[in-house]
């Protein structure tokens, strides 16, 4: 897209472009990176991210100890909570670990939830009890398949569901 | 191989406008987010875990039924129109492909399938992103393919699971099911008739969200939305295809129903507006890509209502992707100015429009080899 000059200053690299709907009317404005900041908006690659800053500033603040909560450091790949709040990506799978007291709270805020209830995964090389709550979720897949008379599907996993249960004995 | 001849039907048959009321939907995308075991995610991966990455997908892909024999695109070896073009053609992110301007961080690639419309961005922010783009409203096959592709890699890659969490991804807002399922949509009627709000109002109490077109902090031009799921954990993969599938289909009745409101209660302006849009599309000698867009947008609302009969929607499909810059610059076989783009932007659709939507002159040299 052609370069978009700034509305408010006149430069010439807007890049935030904030669309309003307000009272029904669909209104876009093109602001340069500094005019967007002064107006308290950020330019991000997900317009979900600054909402999720907020939500993390919020969870570190509540918190009895804020500062204390800052420092925590991943042993694995060395982010602390205070980089977390920043970038809002974290660094490493045991960084779930790491933040597990912090991030709990964080999750209900986002998703409403704080666990899985989705497809149970089974690793290459797995165990009895990770095999057990695999068949748990074929069931639950099955149940489903059955009710919304998906037949084909609910074979596949009847199949599924057979051979897994055999690898389990098996083992 | 870095050419398009190696991506089938050169990553353009999510265009074709043959799904489900594809006059309103244009395209259906699911997406889930996987991370290898024990490695940094994209953000803080060093080079030897995004090389780590990089090697055990290549060993799973091959045994994989639906990636076998398909084409793997390694980034930083791919001519940095062609990278823009896959962009373009909405088959890679921004993300991937790194700051523009910048050199594309090591090991960062793409794979399609030959078998089934699904391909894999490796090195993204995550590890493994999987991805499905259909044409028209078809949320429940496209998470079906990704499902069956998740199914085929896990058995090969260690993913990073949690018992609590599910599968962890770089962001929180993708942690658990990994799942983003977005349906992208034309809704001029509904901002017409200045329902759009209400239409819209209430998506974030559901669990989803509305944005435009390129997703990622980029405006709405030409009534075009895309509505996706928010939340991500806490739900099934199914519960969350289906209430998007739901609230997707309560917005196309509305829609449907605003365009008939505008027949009969303006028919009139609203001829006008189509026929002008179309008018203006068919003469004009400097188009910007936002202008082409809301033009387009009246062209298709024409088409829906039977008042354009002779153009197709498929044509419209083909325009939107044609008249972007690295598609304008790779058409005339070098960079363009933004002037220049405009003046090859209007000769493309005035050519397209008054040929039947054949975009051949326009595809020469993208069809037969990526690079310039």
């Amino acid at each position: 897209m052609a370069e978009m000059k700034c509305q408010q200053c006149g430069s010439l690299d807007a890049v935030v472009h904030l669309t309003q709907i307000v009272n029904n009317e669909m209104s876009t404005h093109h602001l340069c990176q500094k005019c967007a900041a002064e107006k308290g908006l950020q330019s991000g690659e997900d317009p979900s991210s600054s909402h999720l800053l907020d939500l993390i500033d919020k969870m570190a603040s509540g918190l009895p100890d804020a500062s204390h909560v800052e420092t925590i450091r991943c042993r694995f790949c060395d982010l602390t909570f205070g980089e977390f709040r920043k970038t809002t990506r974290l660094g490493c799978p045991q960084c779930y670990e790491t933040f597990g007291d912090q991030l709990p709270r964080l999750l209900r805020r986002i998703h409403g939830s704080d666990s899985h209830v989705g497809k149970i995964y089974l690793p290459p090389d797995p165990s009895a009890s990770e095999m057990e709550k695999r068949l748990e979720g074929l069931h639950r897949k099955l149940d489903r398949a059955v009710q919304v008379e998906d037949f084909e599907r609910a074979a596949e996993l009847r199949d599924e569901i057979g051979s897994l249960a055999l690898v389990k004995e098996a083992t | 191989m870095t050419g398009f001849g190696v991506i089938p039907d050169h990553g353009l048959d999510w265009l074709e406008a043959s799904g489900e009321h594809s006059d309103v939907v244009l395209s259906t995308r699911v997406r889930i987010a996987r991370n290898l075991q024990g490695h940094a995610f994209g953000s803080r991966a060093r080079i030897n875990d995004r090389e780590a990455v990089l090697r055990c997908f290549r060993k799973s892909a091959e045994r994989s039924q639906m990636l076998k024999g398909g084409a793997l695109l390694v980034i930083p070896e791919v001519p940095v129109r062609t990278q823009e073009i896959l962009h373009e053609r909405r088959l890679v992110t921004r993300e991937l492909l790194g700051p523009e301007g910048s050199v594309p961080a090591t090991s960062a690639a793409i794979h399609f399938s030959v078998e089934d419309p699904v391909s894999v961005m490796v090195n993204e922010e995550d590890h493994f992103r999987m991805q499905s783009l259909l044409s028209g409203l078809r949320i429940l096959e496209a998470w079906q393919i990704v499902d069956q592709l998740d199914e085929e890699l896990g058995r090969e890659i260690p993913y990073a699971y949690h018992q609590e969490f599910g599968f962890l991804t770089s962001c929180p807002t993708n942690v658990g099911t990994g799942l983003r399922a977005s349906v992208f949509m034309h809704l001029p009627g509904l901002v017409l008739t200045k329902e759009i709000s209400k239409a819209l109002r209430g998506l974030g109490e559901l669990g989803l969200t509305f944005r435009g077109l390129y997703g990622e902090g980029s405006e709405v031009i030409g009534n075009f939305f895309q509505i996706s799921n928010q939340t991500t954990l806490g739900r099934t993969e199914e519960d969350l295809v289906d209430d998007l599938e739901r609230v997707v289909r309560t917005v196309i009745e509305k829609e449907l129903h605003a365009r008939q409101v505008l027949l009969r209660d303006a028919p009139a302006l609203t001829e006008d507006k189509i026929w002008r849009a179309f008018g203006t599309l068919c003469y004009s000698r400097m188009l910007t890509f936002e202008e082409l867009m809301n033009y387009l947008s009246g062209v298709r609302l024409g088409v829906s209502l039977n008042i354009l009969p002779d153009v197709s929607v498929y044509t419209l499909n083909k325009l939107m992707i044609f008249t972007q810059p690295a598609h304008l610059d790779q058409a005339a076989g070098r960079n363009l100015s933004d002037e220049e783009r405009d003046a090859h932007r209007a000769t493309l659709v005035r050519s397209v429009l008054a040929n039947d939507g054949d975009v051949s002159g326009a595809a020469e040299g993208i069809e037969d080899n990526g690079t310039p």
